[in-house]
């Protein structure tokens, strides 16, 4: 099936929860889901017997601070009928809360671990909502676009001098330098 | 057995932790794990140790200077990680590829696949007991490794593909070379399976154990030869073709090796293990007959773009070493990539060791861990 018979399908069935159709080739086909039916819309693409999209392949969040705006986006693939598509979900970026997936495929798991702890978006009703990557006790969300390092983690500073600056400060003190400045 | 583990349940529970310097680990990963005995009551991954926000380097670097980073994605087979990022780039972009560059990359992969099956074939089996096939599988994946140094300079991370095609032509003396490796490797491969796949010890050591099924294999989103070891035949160089896949498979009569459960059961390790085997035999005569088809294409091998500054997103799926790695781009108008993502094979296989480890002798861990072929860099990324 391609893409825009499956967002007719979906948008026949649930109206406005569905909008903004792009069909993509070679590009992506995606469309973008009403955050408060993003549950039901995927249980809908998981079991309906035409669509079965049985393969969660990919969460990811994308920042978009000028619209103040987080998206969070799944791309499914159907392995009974080979065809596939791109979701997305629409959040206010201070207060960025979806349902969680992890209860309709088991790899939404650790996707949206890693997403929670790069971007912030909380899966609300997730199992096992920690940090993947970053240490549990870090601060921010290091993939916003507006994310700044903080100067150090636990008294280990994340930044160093230049290895460089060393050599120099050693060339200067050497005495053969000295003698440079010096009077001939 | 049974009686043994009764008789301590709920009594000596122990708290293990494995990593993350483990030799049998493949790489920095930590597991958590609550054993009773020798019995395995839960093990729990602690990924994150090698991660190194390649994601995010690539909104800082041009979509071009982004390409040797994609190497580090997955340095066992760096080939299949750069491919995904270009087609990603490409479909993007909307770039013309020329005929010649897929074939090349295809070639380049299937080299790439053949050294990173090497690794995880050979370290699989030393992971449990069996030490000879290891520097088997290494003097191979050096004859790999000097071919690469000859087709891009390059023997771990190749930074070959290109965005619009690929950085070197081949050679005719590459050529025969690559060719001679091919027939002298269809001999390596029987010699292995006399060596170590058809062992007896090797078969009891792993048959039966942690066997996936379908079902689940999906669910959790294995992919790649964990998948098709639990008996499902889907392969994206057959069933969703890329760079001219499609037209070197029909020429060989292509069927995708699946797990059959000859020793055990349907998708246990044994199967995972011998349906890299089979991987092995089908890179050979995918390469035999990619260089034969190359010989009749143009000799343009890149178009580099213009003025790359792409808008909107686009996704690449690539049949990697370790399954079905996908990118996902997004390009706002600017020389930079605004998000690029990366979901490997390892990761979610990695993500599905917790589940599949309760019950398990601490021993059979390992096994379990190597049969799923995972690299931590690419878990972390």
């Amino acid at each position: 099936m391609d893409a825009q018979a499956v967002f007719d399908l979906v948008a026949a069935r649930f109206g406005d929860a569905v909008s903004a159709f792009s069909a993509g080739a070679p590009k992506d086909a995606t469309f973008v889901i009403a955050p408060d039916r993003l549950v039901d819309v995927m249980t809908y693409l998981r079991d309906d017997p035409a669509l079965r999209f049985d393969f969660l392949q990919n969460v990811t969040a994308v920042d978009w601070p000028k619209e103040q705006r987080l998206q969070s986006v799944y791309h499914l693939f159907s392995y009974t009928h080979r065809h596939e598509i791109g979701v997305k979900v629409n959040l206010p970026r201070a207060q960025p809360r979806v349902a969680s997936l992890a209860s309709l495929w088991k790899s939404a798991n650790w996707l949206e671990r890693e997403q929670y702890d790069l971007l912030g978006i909380v899966y609300e009703g997730h199992p096992d909502l920690r940090r993947l990557m970053m240490p549990d006790d870090w601060l921010g969300h290091p993939m916003r676009k507006d994310y700044k390092e903080a100067t150090e983690y636990r008294g280990m500073p994340t930044t160093r001098p230049s290895p460089m600056n060393l050599i120099l400060a050693y060339d200067k003190a050497h005495p053969t330098a000295a003698k440079k400045d010096g009077p001939a | 057995m049974s009686e043994l583990v009764l008789a301590t349940e709920g009594g000596d529970e122990m708290t293990l932790n494995m990593g993350p310097q483990h030799p049998s680990t493949h790489g920095v990963i930590r597991f958590i794990i609550k054993t009773d005995g020798e019995i395995i009551r839960e093990a729990e991954p602690d990924v994150g140790y090698l991660h190194r926000a390649i994601e995010h380097i690539a909104e800082k670097c041009s979509y071009e200077g982004f390409m040797p980073y994609t190497d580090r994605v997955d340095y066992v087979a760096a080939m299949t990680a750069n491919h995904v990022w270009a087609e990603a780039v490409e479909r993007l972009g909307a770039l013309p590829v020329p005929p010649r560059a897929h074939y090349l990359r295809v070639v380049s992969d299937e080299l790439s696949r053949i050294a990173s099956h090497c690794i995880a074939l050979g370290a699989m089996a030393m992971d449990v007991g069996a030490i000879t096939p290891f520097p088997y599988c290494l003097r191979e994946r050096e004859y790999v490794n000097d071919l690469m140094e000859e087709l891009c300079g390059a023997r771990l991370t190749y930074n070959y593909h290109r965005v619009g095609g690929v950085g070197w032509d081949l050679t005719d003396i590459w050529r025969d070379k690559v060719l001679r490796f091919c027939d002298h490797f269809d001999g390596v491969i029987e010699e292995f399976n006399r060596l170590i796949t058809y062992n007896p010890i090797f078969i009891k050591r792993l048959a039966r154990l942690a066997a996936v099924s379908t079902a689940e294999a999906i669910d959790f989103g294995l992919v790649g030869a964990n998948l098709r070891a639990t008996g499902f035949a889907y392969d994206l160089r057959a069933d969703r073709p890329y760079a001219l896949y499609d037209k070197i498979l029909p020429r060989i009569s292509w069927q995708t090796p699946v797990g059959k459960g000859e020793v055990g059961e349907v998708g246990d390790a044994w199967d995972r293990f011998w349906v890299r085997v089979e991987e092995w035999r089908w890179s050979v005569k995918i390469i035999r007959e990619a260089l034969a088809q190359i010989q009749e294409t143009p000799h343009e091998f890149w178009t580099p773009p213009k003025k790359l500054k792409p808008k909107g997103e686009a996704t690449a799926r690539v049949e990697a070493a370790r399954g079905d790695m996908h990118c996902y781009v997004v390009g706002d108008g600017g020389t930079n990539a605004y998000r690029a993502r990366f979901r490997t094979g390892s990761f979610n296989a990695i993500a599905m060791v917790r589940e599949k480890s309760a019950g398990l002798m601490v021993a059979d861990l390992v096994a379990l861990i190597a049969s799923l072929d995972i690299v931590a860099p690419e878990i972390d990324r």
